[in-house]
């Protein structure tokens, strides 16, 4: 167990590291980006008098390098600092979107996981039958097209011709559960479709990869049912690239929607950094840079620890 | 019987259809048949009070904000028209009415002007409306040296405003005739002082018909109506959500499917399958916005007339219409005044002339002029198709135009009046003076042709402080043709503004054709039938 926690320590260290390194990228390609935010705020109606107001307003006019170490000095502080174009807190600016996407993410997640391993193991299974066959079809379909014509597909189905859901998801902080859940259904069906093959096909691929081992034909030799030696024998092997994609897939969802919320017209990260983007608005362009690098990390130190976890080979190296 | 009852006639008689009526209307300037044969009768129902009104607006960013120094797209229009006051307003039929101002006088020599507010406004924290909330809020936003305001240009002939009782008095360093007009300027609400000089920019209470309940930046905004509003038969909802829908195929579906009553800049690639809607009406309304190809007049090859002559009939403003507006638009005539600005002059329209092109390049010396073209997105929705036609329609006249694709990134502050020719739009204004202020009088920061023309120069100066209604459009209609004859600019159209709403919803009949959605005002102005 001490090396696991020495792992998650150095992990996590390793993840300041990154995100340390990350925010330098994100600084360093929004400054090269053309224009600054007072040149974006003010748009077409800009004059050269305006401009030089605002930016000595907002501090622009001071070299970038010290902004950047400002920026960095408060940010260890916890201080995510204020936006450029709007001076709202960032904090307040990102509680309920970031909650947003969570809860989408989450959503399509309880959706999606318990989906596409139960399809994967059945296909495992059934290999080369016709219910194989068609899951690995439906599935690949589903992954090849891109996610806003999914979207645009379910919204002509089910909102336009059949209205059993609303075709833009309008939530607010107060929206009850039960209400946002069924509001939330379609994009959260289009995430599921978007990830369930990648992770369908990881479990079938490793516990057939597991089904020529030695120790599976001594199950089978045994006498044991097909099921038994899936679920018991060859599925604990097969955890760890599993969890390693599943762990993949989580990230996307959280860092990946943008175009499903944009299409959904959902309140969450994506748009926010869309527009921060497009208004150079660097503090918190870098929040949610930071908060997508940290999902990752996270994502995928869990992903290191359960994997290690399911293995005893791992948990107990000589 | 008027133009404009023939029409509606003839729809009801099965004569013409809806596309014909548009364009007929449009010719005769008669847009209030248009709106009163495809919309609600006019007079068919009262204001109705009362609903929850939901729009989906194509603009809206999580970096907007209730300031109103910041305020520079279309949600932010409707939402401070929906919250705030101006002194002055623009009626739903292009005039100018007062708002917080009851009426307001001009010296002789139009430098002084005295606006007579209104009593008894409430602000929505139950503040009474004065004389210094007027001074404070036009002072601490919009004037001095670290000012942000866009709407500080405007006011550079202004040296001092002042009470005078329950009226406020504008001294101005040069008369300028159109001076109210400024005053309706989306960027200068009467916001509540706070008694110090400033006001409160970022409170969103103001005098409007709507308090502002909850606003999230690039999501919506949560209107109520204010039980005090002081105008009469104005903002009937109960209550109202602005909601930001960015995407046009999210905002049409949501139109459809009923989540919301209105939408503003509908897909003109799909518009004529969403009038097959029963339950959804199409709006359109020729106002003053305008697409534009300024070419930098100091430069060569644009400093010589005859050069921007032949650009000017090189150019064929019907196909640009038809392909680039799909014919929700109309065809420009090289002057930025539209038939919605005030004195708007017929002139004679300029078309497309490969020979007269011809015939001007030679006398310029320039045949086989070559010239770049920049152009963005970000200038005009298919500003690089325009000027992809633009160049297949020089052609013909033996000029040859590189078109150079610019990134829409940064696009006003690097291309637009730093390449020599680009591609630009403007919102329009309410005036022609205003417009051509703004643009085209020597000097000016946004003069994005660099125009620097001596008697144009003169005669704007001399119409401004003209108080005489003939003699300025006389003025204004030689100004025109000095634009379109020597001016620096290609205008090809004039875009109309498209916007659609479920049937539920009825209007007062004529819609407003300074800005999207009733000039920005639906909130206040519409009502459910």
């Amino acid at each position: 167990m001490d090396a696991v926690l020495k792992m998650v320590a150095q992990r996590l260290a390793l993840g300041l590291l990154t995100l340390f390194v990350v925010s330098l990228i994100i600084f360093a390609s929004v400054e090269m980006l053309p224009g600054d935010v007072a040149e974006e705020i003010l748009g077409q109606s800009a004059t050269p008098e305006t401009v030089a107001a605002l930016r000595r307003d907002l501090g622009l006019d001071r070299p970038a390098h010290i902004r950047y170490f400002e920026w960095l000095g408060d940010m260890a502080q916890g201080d995510f600092g204020r936006s450029l174009a709007n001076k709202r807190e960032i904090t307040e600016l990102l509680g309920t979107r970031l909650w947003n996407t969570l809860f989408l993410a989450g959503y399509a997640a309880v959706i999606a996981v318990p989906l596409s391993l139960a399809l994967g193991i059945l296909a495992a299974l059934y290999r080369n039958s016709l219910y194989d066959r068609l899951v690995n079809s439906a599935t690949l379909t589903s992954i090849s097209f891109p996610e806003f014509f999914v979207a645009y597909i379910m919204i002509a189905i089910f909102a336009v011709s059949w209205r059993w859901f609303p075709a833009i998801v309008n939530v607010t902080a107060e929206t009850p559960l039960d209400e946002r859940l069924y509001k939330a259904f379609l994009p959260a069906i289009v995430l599921t479709m978007v990830i369930t093959a990648h992770m369908m096909r990881m479990t079938r691929a490793a516990i057939i990869n597991l089904m020529a081992s030695p120790y599976i034909e001594m199950a089978r030799l045994k006498g044991l049912t097909r099921r038994r030696i899936i679920l018991h024998h060859a599925l604990p092997n097969a955890l760890a690239p599993i969890i390693n994609v599943i762990a993949l897939n989580l990230a996307y969802l959280v860092v990946g929607v943008v175009v499903v919320e944009v299409v959904f017209v959902y309140p969450g990260l994506g748009q926010l950094i869309i527009d921060s983007v497009t208004k150079r608005d660097i503090p918190v362009v870098q929040a949610c840079s930071l908060i997508f690098a940290l999902t990752y990390i996270l994502l995928n130190l869990l992903a290191d620890i359960l994997s290690i976890l399911s293995n005893p080979r791992l948990l107990h190296p000589r | 019987m008027t133009t404009s009852d023939d029409l509606a006639r003839l729809v009801g008689m099965g004569r013409i259809g809806r596309r014909d009526l548009i364009k007929g209307a449009a010719a005769v300037g008669a847009m209030g048949a248009v709106e009163r044969v495809l919309g609600r009768p006019a007079g068919a129902a009262m204001p109705k009070k009362g609903g929850h009104f939901k729009m989906g607006i194509g603009h809206g960013s999580t970096t907007d904000s209730l300031s109103p120094v910041t305020w520079e797209n279309g949600y932010t229009l409707l939402l401070c028209f929906a919250f705030a006051n101006y002194l002055t307003e623009i009626d739903s039929s292009g005039k100018l009415v007062g708002e917080l101002a009851e009426s307001w006088d001009a010296s002789p020599d139009a430098k002084v002007w005295t606006f007579k507010l209104r009593k008894g406004v409430e602000f929505h924290n139950g503040k009474t409306m004065t004389a210094q909330d007027v001074i404070d809020s036009i002072n601490s936003l919009h004037r001095g040296e670290d000012s942000k305001s866009p709407a500080k240009p405007l006011l550079s002939a202004v040296t001092g405003i002042k009470a005078d009782g329950d009226n406020v008095v504008f001294t101005l360093e040069k008369g300028s005739a159109d001076f109210p007009y400024l005053m309706s300027d989306y960027h200068m609400p009467i916001l509540p002082s706070n008694g110090d000089g400033t006001v409160m920019a970022d409170a969103g209470i103001g005098t409007g018909g709507y308090k502002v309940k909850h606003f999230e930046p690039g999501v919506r905004a949560e209107l109520e109506r204010n039980p005090n509003y002081w105008k009469e038969g104005k903002a009937h909802f109960d209550s109202a959500e602005l909601l930001s829908i960015i995407d046009v195929a999210a905002r049409t579906n949501a139109l459809t499917t009923g989540e919301i009553h209105a939408m503003d800049r509908c897909d003109l690639k799909t518009v004529h399958l969403l009038k097959r809607d029963r339950n959804v009406v199409v709006t359109e309304v020729t106002g003053t916005r305008h697409y534009t190809f300024p070419m930098d007049t100091r430069a060569a090859p644009f400093d010589n007339n005859d050069v921007r002559l032949a650009l000017k009939y090189a150019i064929d403003r019907d196909e640009i219409v038809q392909k680039i507006l799909r014919g929700y638009g109309k065809v420009g005539n090289d002057t930025p005044i539209a038939p919605a600005t005030s004195f708007y002059a017929e002139l004679e329209q300029r078309t497309y002339d490969p020979d007269k092109a011809k015939f001007h390049l030679k006398k310029a010396g320039a045949e086989g002029l070559t010239v770049d073209l920049s152009a963005a997105d970000a200038a005009f929705p298919g500003a690089v198709d325009a000027a992809v036609l633009y160049k297949e329609h020089a052609a013909k006249a033996g000029i040859t135009i590189n078109v150079i694709r610019e990134p829409n990134d940064g696009y006003w502050s690097n291309v637009w009046m730093k390449k020599p020719w680009s591609a630009c739009y403007w919102g329009g204004r309410p005036t022609a003076d205003w417009m051509f202020s703004t643009a085209y009088e020597a000097g000016v920061a946004w003069n994005d042709t660099f125009w620097d023309h001596k008697k144009f120069n003169q005669i704007l100066v001399e119409a401004r402080v003209e108080l005489d209604e003939a003699k300025r459009a006389a003025m204004y209609r030689e100004m025109q043709t000095i634009v379109r004859d020597e001016g620096g600019v290609v205008v090809p159209m004039f875009a109309n503004y498209v916007g659609a709403h479920s049937t539920a919803l009825a209007n007062e009949g004529t819609v407003a054709g300074n800005w999207d959605s009733d000039g920005s005002k639906i909130v206040e102005r519409w009502w459910f039938a």
